[in-house]
């Protein structure tokens, strides 16, 4: 683990107006991220996996505390501000991909890109970089719904990777994919990981992302039971 | 904004059948609009160029005591041709008309009509007034077709005419029916018998006189003549004029209907859209796109429905609208009926205007559509879109 410290989290809480009254997703989360970790936020479903990751993502803002995210504050991101910090700093990847339907392989990777403007032909050469990572090649012409869940996964990595953000958000990644696609995604971002120095935060539950994380942090009832530093 | 359009135009067309659906029915929207505008636009230009062919020419002199809606009056209205008007006339650049009441009797039945006399060497309007030459010892007259037909008339026919002359004395006379003109312009048909117009005013007494003067159609202005107004050609069109934007409200009528339905549609897959890809919208929004981005987007996604139509109505839109302007539609003399200037076929007139203003109408009206669903984007809250939850 590096020093540099990328995100930094004090006395976080997140509160939501239920029918049954106030529910507190995050109830005082403390923590700091530095640059190049593996990290997993962990715990049960209602724990505030996603919450967490949804604020760091600056899809979401805090009720109270402070969530400063490479040196930007969230609560304090006007809606366009955070938009520019998704778009240019942080990638994500989803449980269900989220792939652009009518899109290709290609054109679902460049997007980010065409997002931050960047030029056509720097633009091909990164999308055909990241495909290159993901073993996709083959498969540019494609459409998502031509694609197994494997490889819309790693379109999704490779969507996410493209634009070389300084972190990673993946949410529940292998949670619609069999064991071997899953080893064979987690694979793939452990050497993400080592080779570009890329930071990345999991919300999982799943044993099969546990075993590969280098931290774990386990949150209960919204609050952190446990932060460790594992042998991997 | 570049790429907004490239995504929407690739959305669009990625939405296949659902696009098309709208595509259609907004060309058809497009086209009828375009053909019925292009319809009366027709009649109307049809209309005003027989009115001023065969009635009005370039504007008419009114005797004072003129009323075309006063038929008692008419005795009254006529007098000398006035002297500043007199050598224009004589050279043809105006026509005198002098007109009175009568009765014709064919075959046994009384037809009240209207007597009108007219030189024969006119030019000015088309009635076929040389057809009177030749003939001096029996009143020649000329009668439109339809006329003819409802009284049953034909060239060469002899029908006794009745009239009164200026001290109000009755006289009546065997009239020849000299010819049969063909006009769609009713008010020179219908009840009206044409004669020279020395004979007319030797008939009544009234020798030297008319009732209005017809000025050539020329803009060159008009001098005033004691004892007459002059009425302009815009006046005289007026009654067409006022039918043809009365049609047009009535026309709006039916672009609203045909609009509407076009942009029911719209609306409804806009919403639809919005409810079925908000896991898209959200995704948007994770990789950077600004809530007024994704609203843009859904918006252009939809104004680009009007685009599709454009295209999709120019090409099947063209040929038809062009078939439609070179073959006419066939009316077949519904108009007479009421008094109007309509031919038996009306040729459609397309102007640049017409299909621009058109375009712009629909292309704004599918815009503001497309945008009022879609600014139920900008509440959305991105994590709940993710999820596809429905807000």
């Amino acid at each position: 683990m590096e020093n540099s410290t990328l995100i930094s989290i004090e006395a976080l809480k997140k509160h939501f107006l239920t029918a049954g009254g106030r529910f507190t997703a995050l109830n005082g989360i403390d923590l700091t991220i530095g640059k190049g970790e593996f990290t997993g936020v962990v715990g049960p479903s209602g724990s505030g996996k996603t919450t967490l990751l949804n604020i760091i993502g600056s899809l979401d803002s805090p009720s109270e505390g402070k969530a400063i995210v490479l040196g930007q504050s969230i609560s304090d991101l006007n809606p366009k501000q955070a938009a520019m910090l998704r778009r240019s700093r942080l990638g994500f990847i989803f449980q269900s991909y989220n792939l652009l339907p009518v899109y290709t392989v290609f054109e679902n990777v460049e997007f980010p890109l065409l997002l931050l403007q960047i030029d056509e032909d720097q633009r091909r050469k990164m999308v055909m970089d990241s495909l290159e990572w993901l073993g996709l090649t083959d498969k540019i012409k494609s459409k998502p719904a031509q694609l197994s869940g494997g490889e819309c996964q790693r379109v999704a990595i490779a969507r996410a990777m493209v634009k070389r953000p300084e972190i990673v958000l993946a949410d529940e990644p292998t949670a619609n994919l069999d064991a071997e696609n899953s080893h064979h995604i987690l694979r793939t971002m452990v050497r993400l990981n080592k080779e570009l120095k890329t930071t990345f935060i999991f919300a999982t539950h799943d044993d099969k992302v546990i075993g590969y994380l280098r931290r774990k942090i386990s949150l209960v009832d919204g609050k952190v039971a446990k932060d460790e530093i594992t042998n991997n | 904004m570049k790429l907004l359009f490239r995504l929407a135009a690739k959305n669009l067309i990625g939405a296949g059948r659902r696009t098309w659906l709208n595509v259609i029915v907004l060309s058809i929207s497009f086209i009828v609009i375009i053909w019925h505008k292009g319809i009366l636009d027709g009649w109307n230009i049809q209309a005003r160029i027989d009115m001023i062919n065969w009635e009005t020419g370039g504007g008419q002199y009114w005797q004072n005591s003129y009323d075309p809606y006063d038929p008692f009056s008419l005795t009254e209205a006529h007098s000398k041709i006035p002297v500043s008007l007199d050598s224009v006339a004589s050279d043809g650049h105006m026509a005198a008309i002098l007109i009175t009441q009568g009765t014709i009797y064919p075959e046994g039945r009384i037809q009240s009509i209207l007597i009108k006399g007219i030189n024969s060497n006119q030019k000015i309007l088309k009635l076929p007034a040389s057809r009177f030459d030749g003939n001096n010892e029996e009143l020649p007259a000329l009668i439109g077709r339809q006329m003819a037909n409802d009284n049953r008339l034909k060239e060469g026919d002899r029908v006794t005419i009745r009239w009164r002359d200026i001290h109000g004395t009755f006289d009546a006379t065997d009239m020849k029916i000299a010819g049969i003109f063909d006009t769609n312009v009713p008010t020179v048909d219908l009840g009206q018998v044409w004669v020279p117009l020395d004979r007319l005013q030797k008939m009544i007494g009234a020798p030297g006189e008319a009732t209005i003067l017809v000025k050539e159609n020329i803009d060159s202005g008009y001098a005033a003549a004691d004892g007459w107004k002059f009425k302009t050609k815009e006046d005289l069109l007026k009654s067409i004029t006022d039918l043809i934007k009365i049609k047009s409200v009535g026309g709006i009528v039916l672009y609203i209907i045909l609009l509407s339905l076009a942009m029911l549609a719209i609306f409804d897959t806009q919403v639809l859209s919005i409810f079925r890809r908000q896991k898209e919208i959200g995704t948007y929004i994770a990789l950077g796109m600004t809530r007024g981005q994704v609203v843009a987007l859904f918006t252009i996604e939809g104004s680009l429905n009007s685009v599709l139509a454009g295209l999709l109505a120019a090409l099947y839109g063209i040929p038809f609208l062009i078939f439609q302007a070179k073959t006419g539609i066939s009316i077949s003399g519904a108009g007479k009926e009421y008094g109007l200037a309509l031919a038996d076929r009306i040729f459609p007139a397309y102007s640049l205007g017409l299909v621009l203003t058109t375009i712009i109408l629909i292309m704004i009206t599918t815009t503001i559509v497309s945008y009022l669903p879609s600014r139920r984007i900008a509440k959305m809250k991105p994590t709940e879109a993710l999820r596809g939850k429905l807000q």
